[in-house]
C-alpha cells in the first residue's frame, strides 16, 4: 500500500478503500458544520472491505457502487492525484461522490511512465486516461445490454448508472461490475469520447483529494512513514561535492546512548546525485542520531572540487565575456558559424542605436519544505521495499539496484506524497542512501536529512551570465541581437540545465540574431528546478527586451507584440516552437485586465512591468505592479497573469493555485542565491536562503485565455515571466535596472 | 534520560528522553503524533507550530524540559475546538493546499490568531502569519481562508 496509514505493512491494494476516510469527502463536498467540541471532519471509522472488482489497471468498482481509481503519478503538490482520476471518472461517467482515489505504487508495467516533472502529465494523459474511463464504461454498457437484451445503442449513462431510456430502467454500475469485468476491453481507437459540453467533472473545481487528511494532520508524507522494527538514520556526506572518506570514528559514535549502529558507506558509481561516501548513524529516534553527529570526527579527501568558489566563477565569467564565444548556439547540426556571429555583431555595430547589457543570476536550491527523506528495508531474502517521496521512482529504483547489487524486479517502491518537489525529487540520492544504510544496518531505516543538508547537497539550478548587444534602426526597430552566454561545464558541454535555448525569442523574429556560449569549468551537481532553464533565461531575455523597448522609445508591451507580429525572415536565427499568435493574444488580454494603458499617472516609486514566456507548451503573459520605497525596499503589490494552456482547464481551483504558487515562487527566487566557497555551499537554512512570506505575497489576478488547442500542463509555465515582469516594474518605478539577481545586489534607493 | 510528564491534546503522556530533545521530536518519534512537521529546526519556517497553553510555539526549538505543565495542542486535536474547526473547514472550502506540508503549521498559527483576534484585518494576518513559510506559495489562499474562518470580508485590502 502506498499512503494513508503507513504503519501497516501490507501489499493489499484495496486497503484504503476499506479504511480510507476519503469516501465522504470527495470533490468539493464540504463537511457539515457540527456543534462545539465535536470534530467537524473526524476520520471515518474503518468499514469492512466490500468485494472489489478490477475493471482494468486503474478502475475497480465494488457492488456498493464505490469506484476506486488509481492515481498513477507522484503527487508533489501539483494536484495530479486528483486531476488524472478526474479524467478517468469523466469518461466513465462516474458519480464523483462515490469515487475513492488511491495512490499507485511505482509500477511502470502497470501504469506506464511515472514522473512528476516537465508539466508533461496533462498533455500525455489527456487522451489515454480518458480512454481508460471510456473503455470501462463501454464494458458496463455491454454488460447492461446483455442483461436487458437490448442493443448497446439504446443505452446511455447517468453518473454511475446505465440507463435504458425506452423502458426507463436504470442499473447502477455496482450491479453490473461482476459481469462487465469478464468482458474483453474495447480497443481504445474504437471509443467515442464524450462531447465536452456534456462534461460533469472536467472543468469543475474538485478539491485536492488529500486536503481533509492534511488539515487533520494525518501521517501521509514521506517523513511520516513508519514500518515495524524501523530505526532512524542520519547520513553525513563530505561538504565538498564528491569528497571521499579517509577515516571516521564510527566505533565511538556507535557507543553513544540511543545509537544502535554507525558505519562508513562507500560511493557507488560516479554521479554526484547517486550514492556518495558518508557516515551513517542509526538509532532509536531521529534527534538523537542527528545530535550524535556532533561528535563525529571524519577525515575527508575533498578532491578536485575543493577550489570551487563563486568569486572565482564570477571573475572567470567576466574574462570569458570579453573574448569571442567558444561555441555558437543552434539546433543540432545547424549551429551557426563564427561568420554568422561576426555578421550579427557587425549588424549591431552598424545600427543607428546600440543597447548593451549583461545579466547575471545565481545558483538556486529547490528547498521543498519537507526535507529529503526515505524509508527503506533491505530484507534478508534479498528483496528491497522502499517508501519514498519521489518525483521519478524508476530512476531511484535503478540507483538502488546498482548500489545494492539486486535486480530491479526485487525492489518494491511505494510512492509517498511529497512535501513539495520543484524538481528536487527527480534525483533520488536520498533513496539510494536509505537503501544502502538499511542493507548495512540489517534493519528497516527512515533516513531524514536536516535542512542544512538539504541546502548543501542539491542538484542546483545553475547560475549564468548573459551578455547582450542589440541594434536599433532609425525608426526604433530591433534589427540585430547577439548574446554571449557564459555558463558552466566541461569538455565543450554545459552542465545539466546550464543551457540557453538556441531559438530563444527574438531569434527568428528579427533580421539578425546569433547566440554564442562559453564555459566556466566546474563540476557542481546541477539539475532541473521548476521551469528549468526557462526560470533563468526568461529573466535575462525579457528584461533586456524591455531595455531595448525603452531605448526605442516604445511601449514595452506593444513593442513585444510588434516583434511577435514581425514577418522578418531571419538571417542567422531560427524560430522556436512558440506560436506567436497565441502569445500576442495573451499579451492583449493582460493589457486589458491590468489596466496597462492607465499606468502613466502612477506616483514615483510605483511602476508596472510586463513580460511573457512560452515554456512547457504554455503561453503566459504577466504584468506586475511594484512599489519601491525611498529606502530601496520593494514589494510586489499585484500580478496579473494570463495563460493559454489550451481548450480546457481540467480542475480550475487547482489550476489557479498552480499559477498563484508559481508567481510567489518566482518572486521568492528574486531574493535567493546559492554561492560556493572552498568547494562548499555557503548557505545553510532559511536564515540565508529566504522564502517569500505572507506579508510580501502580492494580490494575484489569474486568468486563463481559452484557445482551441489540446490542454497542456500548469506546474511550470506560469513561473518564468514573473521575474522579469517584476524587474521591469522596478525599472518603471525607479529608473533602475535589476541586472543581477538576487535583487538585493541592486541599490534601489531614490529621492 | 529524564522522565517528563506532558499534557498533550488533553491526555497525560510520559516520556523518558534527554531534556534537550525538542518537543517536535518527542511528538513525532516518541508519541507518534506526526501531524507536526519538521522544516528547518531553527524556528524559521513554522512547519512545527503547536500551541502551548494556547500560545503559538515552534516545537523544533522548544526543549521538552521547558514544557512543564503547559497544555500542548497539536494539529491532531485542533479540530476539537470551535475555532480550529472553523479554520479547518475554511481551509477545505478555499482549497488552500498544494503539497500541504506547511499547512498543519498554518492552521495552528491561524487558529491562535483568530482565538486572540476574532476579526483580523490584513495587517494582523501579515503579522501573525509571517513566521509560517509556504514553499508552494499558497499565501493568497491562506489569507482568504483566515478571513473566511473569521467571517470577515475576504477582499484583500492592502494597497495596490
Ligand atoms: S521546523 Fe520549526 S520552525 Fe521550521
Ligand atoms: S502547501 Fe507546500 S509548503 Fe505550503
Amino acid at each position: 500500500m502506498a499512503d494513508g496509514n503507513i504503519t501497516i505493512n501490507t501489499s493489499r491494494r484495496f486497503f484504503l478503500l476499506a479504511a480510507g476516510s476519503g469516501l465522504v469527502l470527495a470533490g468539493c463536498v464540504t463537511p457539515a458544520d457540527t456543534t462545539d467540541g465535536a470534530p467537524a471532519i473526524a476520520a471515518e471509522p474503518a468499514k469492512p472491505a466490500a468485494p472489489v472488482v478490477d475493471m482494468n489497471n486503474f478502475v475497480a468498482i465494488s457492488p456498493d457502487g464505490t469506484i476506486r481509481i488509481m492515481a498513477k503519478n507522484p503527487e508533489i503538490g501539483q494536484g495530479i492525484k486528483t486531476m488524472l482520476p478526474m479524467l478517468i471518472a469523466e469518461e466513465l461517467d462516474a458519480d464523483w461522490s462515490k469515487v475513492v482515489i488511491e495512490q499507485g505504487d511505482a509500477d511502470q508495467k502497470r501504469y506506464g511512465q511515472q514522473i512528476a516533472g516537465g508539466s508533461f502529465a496533462t498533455p500525455q494523459h489527456w487522451i489515454p486516461q480518458r480512454q481508460v474511463g471510456r473503455a470501462a464504461r463501454q464494458m458496463l454498457l455491454a454488460a447492461a445490454a446483455a442483461r436487458l437484451a437490448v442493443p448497446v445503442s439504446e443505452l446511455t449513462t447517468e453518473p454511475s448508472m446505465v440507463v435504458h431510456a425506452a423502458t426507463n430502467k436504470k442499473i447502477p454500475y455496482g450491479d453490473l461490475v461482476a459481469d462487465a469485468a469478464k468482458l474483453t476491453p474495447p480497443e481504445p481507437a474504437t471509443l467515442t469520447m464524450k462531447d465536452p459540453k456534456d462534461y460533469r467533472i472536467i472543468g469543475k473545481s474538485m478539491r485536492n483529494w488529500d486536503s481533509p487528511k492534511i488539515v487533520r494532520g494525518e501521517p501521509i508524507f514521506g517523513i511520516d512513514v513508519k514500518v515495524d522494527g524501523m530505526k532512524y538514520a542520519h547520513f553525513v556526506k563530505c561538504p565538498v561535492f564528491g569528497g571521499k572518506i579517509v577515516s571516521a570514528n564510527t566505533a565511538e559514535i556507535k557507543a553513544l546512548p540511543g545509537i544502535t549502529d554507525s558505519f562508513v558507506v562507500k560511493q557507488v558509481g560516479t554521479s554526484l546525485m547517486g550514492l556518495l561516501d558518508g557516515v551513517a548513524i542509526v538509532g532509536d529516534d531521529w534527534w538523537t542520531v542527528k545530535e550524535a553527529a556532533k561528535k563525529l570526527k571524519i577525515q575527508w579527501d575533498e578532491g578536485a572540487a575543493a577550489d570551487h568558489s563563486t568569486a572565482s566563477f564570477d571573475s572567470q565569467a567576466s574574462a570569458l565575456a570579453k573574448a569571442k564565444p567558444q561555441a555558437f548556439l543552434g539546433p543540432q547540426g545547424r549551429a551557426p558559424t563564427e561568420a554568422n556571429w561576426a555578421a550579427s555583431e557587425a549588424a549591431v555595430n552598424g545600427a543607428a542605436k546600440k543597447v548593451e547589457a549583461s545579466y547575471t543570476y545565481p545558483f538556486l536550491v529547490h528547498a521543498p519544505l519537507e526535507p529529503q527523506n526515505c524509508t527503506a528495508h533491505a530484507k534478508a531474502d534479498g528483496t528491497v521495499e522502499i517508501w519514498a517521496p519521489t518525483q521519478l521512482p524508476g530512476q531511484g529504483i535503478g540507483l538502488v539496484a546498482e548500489a545494492l547489487g539486486v535486480a530491479a524486479d526485487k525492489i518494491t517502491c511505494h510512492m509517498i506524497r511529497c512535501g513539495g518537489g520543484f524538481g528536487r525529487r527527480l534525483a533520488n540520492d536520498y533513496m539510494v542512501e536509505a537503501a544502502a544504510i538499511s542493507k548495512q544496518a540489517g534493519v528497516p531505516v527512515k533516513l531524514l536529512w536536516t535542512r542544512e543538508q538539504d541546502t548543501q547537497h542539491n542538484p542546483y539550478r545553475p547560475g549564468g551570465y548573459h551578455n547582450f548587444r542589440a541594434g536599433l534602426d532609425g525608426q526604433g526597430n530591433l534589427v540585430a541581437l547577439t548574446n554571449h552566454f557564459v555558463t558552466f561545464g566541461a569538455n565543450g558541454r554545459a552542465l545539466g540545465n546550464a543551457t540557453s535555448p538556441p531559438t530563444e525569442f527574438p531569434s527568428g523574429f528579427i533580421a539578425n540574431t546569433t547566440y554564442g556560449q562559453s564555459l566556466v569549468p566546474g563540476n557542481m551537481p546541477t539539475g532541473p528546478l521548476r521551469a528549468p532553464v526557462s526560470n533563468a533565461v526568461c529573466f535575462a531575455y525579457q528584461s533586456f527586451i524591455d531595455e531595448v523597448a525603452i531605448a526605442a522609445g516604445k511601449d514595452p508591451l506593444q513593442f513585444r507584440i510588434d516583434l511577435l507580429n514581425s514577418p522578418a525572415a531571419a538571417v542567422s536565427g531560427e524560430k522556436g516552437p512558440m506560436n506567436a499568435k497565441r502569445m500576442v493574444d495573451v499579451l492583449n488580454v493582460v493589457r486589458e485586465r491590468s489596466g496597462w494603458a492607465n499606468r502613466a499617472p502612477l506616483p514615483k516609486g510605483t511602476g508596472m512591468g510586463v513580460a511573457f514566456y512560452f515554456s512547457h507548451q504554455g503561453y503566459f503573459a504577466q504584468v506586475a505592479k511594484v512599489k519601491v520605497e525611498q529606502n530601496g525596499s520593494w514589494r510586489v503589490q499585484k500580478v496579473w497573469s494570463v495563460g493559454d494552456v489550451g481548450s480546457t482547464i481540467i480542475n480550475p481551483i487547482n489550476a489557479h493555485n498552480q499559477v498563484q504558487g508559481s508567481i510567489v515562487d518566482g518572486i521568492s527566487e528574486m531574493h535567493q542565491k546559492i554561492t560556493f566557497d572552498k568547494g562548499r555551499t555557503v548557505q545553510s537554512n532559511f536564515q540565508d536562503m529566504p522564502l517569500l512570506r505572507m506579508d510580501y505575497a502580492p494580490q494575484i489576478d489569474s486568468h486563463f485565455h481559452i484557445s482551441n488547442n489540446s490542454p497542456t500542463g500548469l506546474g511550470e509555465p506560469a513561473l518564468p515571466p514573473v521575474l522579469p515582469a517584476v524587474a521591469n516594474a522596478i525599472f518603471a518605478a525607479t529608473g533602475k535596472r535589476i541586472r543581477v539577481l538576487p535583487a538585493v545586489q541592486s541599490d534601489l534607493r531614490w529621492t | 534520560m529524564t522522565t517528563y510528564t506532558l499534557n498533550v491534546n488533553g491526555k497525560t503522556q510520559t516520556v523518558d528522553v534527554d531534556g534537550a530533545m525538542p518537543l517536535l521530536w518527542v511528538l513525532r518519534d516518541k508519541l507518534d503524533l506526526k501531524g507536526t512537521k519538521f522544516g528547518c529546526g531553527i524556528a524559521m519556517c513554522g512547519a512545527c507550530t503547536v500551541h502551548l497553553d494556547g500560545e503559538v510555539a515552534r516545537a523544533c526549538v522548544t526543549p521538552v524540559s521547558s514544557v512543564g505543565a503547559k497544555r500542548v495542542t497539536t494539529i491532531e486535536a485542533i479540530g476539537e475546538t470551535k475555532t480550529g474547526q472553523a479554520v479547518q473547514k475554511a481551509w477545505l472550502d478555499v482549497d488552500v493546499m498544494q503539497c500541504g506540508y506547511c499547512q498543519a503549521g498554518q492552521v495552528m498559527a491561524a487558529t491562535a490568531l483568530i482565538n486572540k483576534n476574532p476579526k483580523p484585518n490584513d495587517k494582523d494576518i501579515d503579522m501573525a502569519m509571517q513566521g509560517n513559510a509556504c514553499r508552494c506559495g499558497t499565501y493568497v489562499r491562506i489569507r482568504e481562508a483566515i478571513k473566511t474562518a473569521a467571517g470577515v470580508d475576504t477582499k484583500d485590502t492592502r494597497e495596490v
